[in-house]
């Protein structure tokens, strides 16, 4: 267990299970960071068949954690597709009707370039070396994706959390390819509260011994305890309260009483360790490096001489907001605010705050109210766009 | 936040002030059924915003542009003329600063639209006069404490205020507990006494 563990994701780094676009020196991705990214790939899924006019496309941006594999087994944990509740024959977004694109962000682990992909210049892992990504520059790369597919106009863009801030800056930087929106329980900024949180998470997996520096994978090891700590702390954040005691309250884990030592006598504790140790098998702690620090720098406003509403300045693009009211991470004034500066653009907006109890996590789980607004605001955009039932 | 749909016959008279592709913010939109008649009779580009998050999850299920927002609160936040029309049905009397409101809705909206239950009808007179109560009528059906209509006022008091915004009245109507219209010839003093709504376009 432990040699497999040491190796990168089954290799799905370097030679992902699903498709993947090359990008040669000629077609370099150019950075926020200042420099250019070259060669580097894309791995991405695509579900549904695209139509002759290529308006059918919808875009999917995943989470933090996430990867292109939406509605289909995903090859390395056995279970189901992210999104598989939202996404596939039939359902709501519906691929026997639309085209549906996800692709591995850039930075990831699951076979776009990231941080533990080989670095062509050393024939390592990149590791540290990787320059910084931004939102804007996972945005950037999936353009020459839907390029590489010839859509013109995508048919909407949707995606959560961190998929959310993505489908924003899509519809910030490249307005006239998108025709309408999904930001769902996201923010046009991180808050410092929210970047404290991922402080922590990188503090936990760099005072691994494990981590050396971020070039564990040459000492043939993983921190995986501080990747575990990471996600533990994060995955707090993505619950609430009150689900929290719903679930867990203060029952025991296994045994009648108190053990008096620290082992995980709560049910929560054993939870959070299960959560921990199922996560390092699938993730690379680099690559949670440069998740977190894209979201960490995310501030569209601040891209726009600190006025939102000019990040969408004369848009056409429809837009549909979602937030939860127990969502503590990117709580309902996030997006209020970018409702508010959609407005201020005289943007055609929708918002809906779903009542629930699940946090931030809401987004990925059967909740009908959610579905009931995807639908709706889906089927009237498509009426909009021409596209046939 | 508005009154019984069952009797918003002021819907049509308001759809028809609207020509067809105008862009339209409809503040205090409620079930969206304006903005549904407009979308299906003017193909208008039709936006909503609505107090009650019920009502803007219905409407957005419904595939109508609709944000949760109130009308005291959030106009500030649309840019001046953005609009064509800017309607507001059955609402003034709910919001906490009718004059700041309506300010906006002119501010916003190339012309606005404003309909209201006129406190003037001689049924709202009789109840007070004889009966010495809160009127409680079918068109106004709530008692005194739990109204969410907080702020009444009378045809000849919004054509007061209207002036004092320096606004124009392009076109008013009033109609009569049956829903029809009160002649046009007919002098303020008419339609405050029998007219039971109110509907005026406005510009400034």
């Amino acid at each position: 267990m432990v040699a497999l563990r040491t190796k990168r994701t089954n290799n799905e780094a370097d030679e992902p299970s699903s498709p993947v676009l090359r990008f040669g020196a000629d077609k370099p991705l150019k950075l926020d960071a200042g420099t250019l990214l070259s060669p580097f790939q894309i791995a991405y899924k695509t579900y549904g068949t695209l139509n002759d006019a290529r308006s059918n496309a919808i875009l999917v941006c995943h989470a933090l954690t996430g990867d292109q594999h939406v509605a289909s087994t995903n090859p390395v944990t056995g279970k189901p597709g992210w999104w598989e509740v939202l996404i596939g024959p039939g359902k709501i977004i519906d691929t026997s009707r639309f085209f549906v694109i996800c692709s591995n962000v850039i930075g990831g682990c699951l076979g776009s370039t990231g941080p533990a992909s080989t670095n062509p210049a050393t024939g390592k892992p990149y590791g540290l070396d990787l320059p910084i990504i931004t939102i804007r520059d996972m945005v950037r790369a999936q353009l020459m994706l839907v390029d590489h597919f010839g859509i013109e106009k995508l048919f909407s863009v949707l995606g959560g959390s961190m998929g959310g801030m993505q489908v924003l800056q899509w519809a910030s930087s490249f307005p006239e390819r998108v025709f309408s929106a999904l930001p769902i329980a996201t923010g046009a900024r991180h808050s410092s509260q929210n970047i404290a949180f991922h402080e922590v998470g990188r503090q936990a997996v760099m005072a691994d011994p494990d981590w050396h520096g971020g070039k564990y994978f040459e000492q043939g090891k993983r921190p995986e305890k501080g990747l575990a700590v990471a996600r533990m702390a994060a995955h707090i954040t993505y619950l609430s309260e009150a689900a929290l005691h719903r679930k867990f309250g203060r029952n025991l884990q296994d045994r009648e009483a108190l053990t008096f030592g620290f082992d995980a006598d709560f049910q929560i504790e054993s939870y959070l360790r299960h959560q921990g140790m199922t996560f390092v098998d699938r993730f690379d702690a680099n690559s949670y490096l440069y998740m977190t620090r894209a979201m960490d720098y995310f501030d569209l406003a601040a891209d726009h001489g600190g006025r939102l509403a000019d990040a969408f300045a004369g848009t056409k693009t429809r837009f549909c907001l979602v937030s939860f009211t127990s969502d503590w991470l990117f709580p309902t004034e996030e997006s209020r605010s970018v409702v508010h500066a959609l407005n201020a653009a005289g943007a055609s907006v929708s918002f809906v705050e779903i009542e629930t109890d699940r946090g931030h996590d809401a987004f990925l789980l059967d909740e009908p109210e959610l579905f009931a607004a995807i639908n709706g605001f889906i089927a009237s955009a498509a009426r909009a766009r021409g596209l046939s039932a | 936040m508005s009154v019984n749909h069952a009797q918003r016959v002021d819907l049509e008279v308001v759809a028809d002030l609207i020509p067809p592709q105008s862009r339209v913010l409809d503040v205090g939109s409620g079930d969206g059924l304006l903005l549904e008649l407009l979308q299906a009779t003017k193909q208008v580009d039709g936006r909503g915003m609505e107090l009650s998050q019920r009502g803007v999850n219905e409407c957005v299920a419904r595939g109508l542009s609709v944000i949760q927002g109130d009308a005291d609160k959030d106009l500030k936040f649309y840019p001046d003329k953005g609009f064509d029309f800017v309607v507001l049905s059955q609402t003034l009397q709910a919001t906490r600063n009718p004059k700041l409101v309506l300010d906006e809705l002119l501010r916003i909206g190339k012309h606005a639209i404003v309909s209201f239950p006129n406190f003037g009808h001689w049924r709202v007179r009789l109840s007070l006069f004889l009966e010495g109560r809160m009127p409680v009528t079918k068109d106004l059906p709530y008692c005194w404490y739990d109204t969410p209509n907080i702020h009444f006022c009378t045809i000849r008091d919004f054509v007061n205020l209207c002036e004092e915004l320096g606004a124009t009245v392009e076109k008013a109507t009033a109609l009569d507990a049956n829903g029809q219209k009160i002649g046009l010839s007919m002098p303020w003093w008419f339609w405050n006494f029998f007219g039971q709504q109110a509907v005026f376009l406005l510009k400034r």
